[in-house]
């Protein structure tokens, strides 16, 4: 958690002058009961109407110093503490930007979510707390000791007692409470899965008229969160009123003991009073460190998990170095066919799965070829597409691109010369041109507008007449499933990738589209080494080398023709899928 | 400011359902507030008895001092009681509202789920409540607590000296004036504040919630930027906001100093006058002191109730959104449909600007298999939305059975299809209740019969704990198709009527599909079908396949009539081996 204060650090000078300007108007605070026994003693003892003018000048003038420094610490402190949490986020949506495939599946999105949102602002708070009270309470407690003692040694034990009395009970809450705290904070990141999870599903919940058990199921996880929240309410609302009794307490002894010092000489009446208004004093103090403390075990409990965060580390990183990357392109540059990915003996298996998802992969795919990959549902076809950019890495064997291991690459270097379909076409909120350029950051329109028409998309942009202007909702949601795909493939080719990934991604398109997407990517990918993953035979009947999966492993390689007369799996899918003439045609 | 009072009557509306345990609070509030008012009182009486050496009263002291203990234990005893009392109201009105506003969630027209950032209003029904939640917990323990405490000191300090309480009272103003002058100030920064950290959800959702696109693309640095920028604007609203609202404390305490300086200049001439004692004056500084104590505490709560005023706002205006109208008192209930559907005279469009569906007619037969076909983005998924009345036509009308859906319960209506989406939707839970999710009550006979008919069963059997195993939001680790061979599952337990089917089976492999296929020409037997699908075999198979264009049916008939028509159809069949 100690490394969240390195965000501090650009604000060194606020976080010091904020607390040490709240200390200097606290000193300020402290002399006021002095005056007032001075009052006491001086003035009406001896009817002296000046003096008292003079001191009642004196406590207004503490009272206007008080305040300047006061809003001073203020401003230090907001800015600090606002200044940090600025700082933090940033960081922490860089650093989750940073994370593997692996660890977004075993974290999940929806706690990522709250950690960037709720946690950080808590802790926001906490912090500007902590810099504006956390030095000025406990300062004025042995403050007012401090003062005690300079009254009277014997009073001043009351306070000596008082005041651990007083830490056991404020931090004995406090450390029953923090643990409780992360457990409604749990039950919360509950209520607001229950909720994403209803928004997204609205269509599939009505269709299914559960409206009144997802009510139900919401109402069952609000009143759990409620029974923790109320639980460890009871335990805080323990604080006021035990720190009352002591303080009040420690008002009855000091009296007692006044009393006796007065008899015997040692202080006077107005000091009497001076020692119960410091005791006062450190109850308002208290007050505000308990509840600063309540606030602060919060926040703590919110830094921990925003800390833990930056402890899941990505599982892919740049190779040491960053091996340089000009080589290959002169490798693709070369004569006759190159090898442009390459899997030898790869296995693969998902965290925490004991099974492997993918085992004994090899096969060569050359530059400007086209990979049909064709398989069963868990047969392994996403995998291994998301091997070969590096989405995770490998158990054995090895991936390579251009003949080098991708393990070698720089990410960046690596993953810029791929285009990838995903399965699931989404879109971002923003322009057309700016989902586009997602692609490669400096297309121009003539290079959109090129990708558009071989990802067959044109027809319909031109049709909204808003060109590549026209605004894009979260998601796409203004697309339709058709749209949203030939977009995310425009997307891809906006890069002129040296390999193209076609996840299944035509899934949504109707025949002629599909068929006019295919020919067009051939024709307009020369160079281009093309993943094809389908499910349709149609669809990779074409290609140079089509590889069939079946459970995790490799059925088949080669053409179609070759296929047919040698992998059983591939007959299977072919005539299950067409007629005997339309597959012997080709 | 006419807003911000709507919001405020509407809490109050909210905090009425625990009236009596509001009473018993502030009853404790009242019993706290008298004792620990005394004990000054107490504590000056007692600095009366030791004025000076040999002038000390023991006996008096001792009595006042008991007296003094009872009080500070009963005080104590009642702010317990009350702060749990508080705790406990709060907790339940925010569980109240945020229940409500789920509920309401789910009456929303699918117009506006669909048109607004999941972020933006899950935000609302978490992060806005929680904010409101702290602000009203403060309110509830502070506010009543604040303002009995400056009655209560206000009428002490008046029956022990009515002028040095007139130099008070006199002060006062000067304090209420500026808490209030700042927290008008701050409500507008704390809105916007709100505001933008809305956008921000909505962006972190976006980005987080699709970061393995933002990987595929190395987007992480436009991610990163975009992000910053709203970043930036939200440090400069925070700072403005933390700011201007924290002046609130040292203001007040400034204008308390001055109280307490007018208490110690006229009390000290009361007491040279003899008007006062010195043990009274030093009871009216100590309430001096107390006095600082409600007008901080009130400034805060103050400060943080703009706060949660703005976040409330924001939480209501979700409740205030126009839910999908009631339901006809004379609804029918669609008991058993026999699969007649009729689209007559249909208008409909998303936004008024572009007509999408103009003059669809369509008549059903029961048991018939209607394959809609066509370009991407014709209409076939806005068909569905019609059909299942996620959306209400613009005008003409849409029948199942002979009733226009309209006049029918949602409930029934809906009943009566079964559907599976393009989009697979899962909820976290177990396998098995996602497959009895139509059906809550189902066996496990019925629910592994159905798993096994949506061939689903063997790959089920393989997870670690089968039926039990607990799947996460959304799917989680399974692949598409498995998510897909569980929505299927999902409606083989149900057989309801009329099937709607979006392109089901687009991310299932062949094989299965085939068997798939099978399973379901047995579901659809005598079973009215509409099938959104691209598949030359269920194309085949239909009664009547729909081609689509531009909203409009262009083309109506079977395979073989579309095929010798030379239409559109055709156009659409041939091409499709046109780039193999």
């Amino acid at each position: 958690m100690k490394e969240l204060l390195k965000y501090l650090k650009a604000y060194r000078l606020e976080s010091i002058l904020a607390p040490l300007f709240k200390m200097l108007e606290a000193s300020f605070e402290l002399f006021v009961p002095l005056v007032m026994a001075r009052i006491i003693d001086v003035g009406i003892k001896n009817e002296d109407m000046t003096y008292i003018l003079q001191m009642g000048g004196v406590l207004v003038l503490l009272g206007v110093i008080g305040l300047t420094c006061s809003l001073t610490a203020q401003y230090f402190s907001a800015k600090a503490a606002v200044g940090f949490g600025t700082a933090l986020r940033n960081d922490l949506f860089r650093h989750i930007n940073r994370l593997s495939y692996r660890e977004i599946d075993t974290v999940g999105t929806a706690t990522l979510i709250t950690r960037m949102t709720s946690d950080i602002n808590q802790v926001q708070s906490g912090v500007n707390l902590v810099l504006r009270l956390f030095l000025r309470s406990p300062f004025i407690v042995f403050g007012a000791m401090i003062m005690a003692f300079t009254i009277d040694v014997k009073a001043a034990l009351v306070f000596v007692a008082a005041i651990p009395l007083l830490s056991v009970v404020v931090f004995g809450i406090l450390l029953v409470s923090m643990p409780l705290y992360k457990k409604v904070q749990k039950q919360l990141d509950q209520v607001l899965l229950t909720t994403r999870e209803n928004l997204q599903g609205a269509r599939v919940v009505r269709a299914f008229n559960r409206q009144e058990d997802e009510i139900r199921r919401f109402r069952e996880e609000n009143d759990l969160l409620v029974r923790f929240q109320v639980f460890v309410g009871k335990i805080s609302a323990l604080m006021n009123p035990l720190t009352f009794v002591i303080i009040n307490g420690s008002v009855i002894a000091l009296v007692w003991i006044g009393g006796w010092q007065v008899e015997t000489g040692v202080i006077t009446q107005g000091e009497v009073v001076a020692l119960v208004n410091y005791m006062s004093q450190i109850l308002v103090e208290l007050v505000k460190l308990a509840n600063l403390i309540i606030t602060i075990s919060k926040s703590l409990a919110c830094a921990g998990r925003v800390s833990a965060v930056f402890h899941v580390t990505g599982s892919i990183q740049d190779p040491e170095g960053g091996a340089a990357s000009e080589q290959k392109a002169e490798a693709a540059g070369g004569n006759g066919p190159v090898c442009r990915v390459e899997f030898d003996h790869m296995d693969f298996c998902y965290a925490g799965s004991p099974e492997p998802a993918l085992s004994g992969i090899s096969f060569r795919a050359m530059a400007g070829q086209t990979i049909g990959i064709i398989g069963g549902t868990g047969s392994g076809k996403s995998t291994l597409i998301n091997l070969i950019p590096r989405f995770y890495d490998v158990s054995g064997g090895a991936v390579r691109v251009d003949g080098r291991d991708v393990r070698e690459y720089p990410l960046g270097d690596l993953r810029g010369g791929i285009g990838v379909v995903p399965q699931k076409a989404v879109l971002f909120k923003g322009t057309l041109r700016e989902n586009m350029q997602w692609g490669k950051k400096d297309a121009s329109d003539e290079e959109i507008w090129q990708a558009l028409t071989v990802a067959q998309a044109r027809e319909f942009v031109e049709e909204k007449n808003q060109g590549l202007d026209m605004e894009i909702q979260q998601g796409g949601r203004n697309l339709s499933g058709g749209q949203r795909q030939r977009l995310t493939i425009a997307r891809a080719l906006v890069r002129r990738p040296r390999i193209l990934i076609l996840d299944d991604s035509a899934s949504a398109l109707d025949f002629a589209t599909d068929a006019a997407l295919r020919e067009a990517i051939k024709e307009n990918t020369k160079d281009m080494t093309v993943f094809l993953v389908s499910q349709r035979a149609t669809t990779v009947q074409g290609a140079d080398q089509i590889l069939v999966l079946d459970d995790g492993k490799l059925a088949g390689a080669g053409t179609h023709k070759e296929l047919l007369d040698t992998c059983q799996v591939y007959r299977e899918i072919c005539f299950s899928q067409l007629s005997e003439k339309e597959v012997r045609e080709h | 400011m006419k807003k911000y009072h709507s919001t405020m009557r509407r809490i109050l509306n909210y905090i009425g359902h625990y009236k009596w345990g509001v009473l018993v609070s502030l009853l404790l509030a009242a019993v706290s507030v008298a004792g620990t008012l005394y004990v000054p009182i107490l504590t000056g009486e007692a600095v009366d008895r030791i004025v000076a050496p040999g002038q000390v009263d023991f006996e008096g002291l001792v009595q006042i001092l008991i007296r003094m203990g009872v009080v500070i234990a009963a005080a104590a005893a009642a702010q317990w009681l009350m702060n749990h009392i508080n705790n406990q109201i709060t907790y339940r009105v925010v569980k109240d509202i945020r229940t409500r506003a789920f509920e309401h969630l789910e009456q929303l027209p699918l117009r506006y789920v669909d048109s607004h950032p999941t972020g933006d209003v899950v935000s609302r029904i978490i992060a806005d409540i929680d904010q409101f939640s702290d602000g009203l917990l403060m309110g509830f323990t502070q506010l009543f607590t604040g303002v009995v405490t400056i009655l209560g000191t206000l009428g002490f300090m008046f029956y022990i000296n009515p002028l040095i309480a007139a130099v008070v009272v006199c002060l006062t103003p000067v304090s209420l004036v500026v808490a209030s002058f700042i927290a008008r100030r701050t409500y507008i920064m704390f809105q916007h504040q709100s505001e933008t950290r809305g956008e921000m959800t909505s962006l972190i959702d976006e980005m987080l919630g699709n970061q393995k696109i933002v990987q595929a693309f190395a987007h992480e640095e436009e991610a990163q930027q975009q992000f910053e920028e709203i970043n930036e604007r939200l440090r400069g609203y925070s700072l403005q906001a933390i700011f201007f609202s924290s002046i609130t404390n040292p203001a007040t305490r400034f204008v308390n100093g001055l109280v307490y300086a007018g208490v110690g200049i006229t009390g000290a001439f009361a007491a040279v006058h003899g008007l006062l004692s010195v043990g009274q004056l030093s009871s009216f500084l100590s309430y001096a002191n107390q006095y600082t104590k409600p007008f901080n505490e009130i400034s805060g709560v103050v400060t943080e109730f703009q706060n949660a005023l703005a976040s409330a706002s924001r939480v209501f205006a979700l409740i205030d959104e126009e839910p999908i109208p009631a339901e006809d008192a004379d609804a029918v209930d669609l008991r058993q449909a026999d699969g007649h559907v009729e689209l007559d005279h249909v208008y409909f469009s998303y936004t008024k600007e572009t007509p999408l569906i103009e003059d669809f007619n369509l008549k059903v037969e029961p048991g018939q298999r209607i394959a809609i076909v066509g370009p991407t983005g014709c209409g076939k998924s806005t068909v569905i939305n019609l059909l299942m009345r996620f959306y209400d036509v613009d005008s003409g009308c849409i029948r199942v059975s002979g009733n226009d859906i309209r006049h029918m319960t949602r409930k029934s209506l809906r009943a009566g299809y079964g559907m599976v989406l393009q989009e697979t939707w899962l909820k976290a839970g177990t396998i098995r209740e996602n497959i009895a999710y139509g059906k809550p009550d189902a066996t496990e006979e019925e629910i592994v019969r159905a798993a096994k008919e949506a061939h689903a069963h063997s790959f089920i059997r393989r997870m670690p704990q089968g039926y039990d195993t607990v799947i996460s939001e959304d799917g989680g680790s399974l692949s598409q198709g498995q998510k897909q061979l569980l929505c299927i599952a999902r409606v083989m337990l149900t057989l309801p009527p009329m099937l709607i089917l979006d392109e089901a089976t687009s991310s299932i492999d062949t094989r299965t599909e085939i068997r798939i296929q099978k399973a379901f020409d047995t579901l659809m037997e005598g079973r009215t079908s509409f099938i959104v699908a691209h598949r030359l075999s269920t194309i085949r198979e239909a009664d009547v396949i729909l081609v689509m264009r531009d909203g409009h049916i262009v083309e109506q008939g079977r395979h073989e009539e579309l095929l010798e028509r030379g239409g559109f159809y055709a156009k659409l069949y041939n091409s499709q081996f046109a780039g193999a």
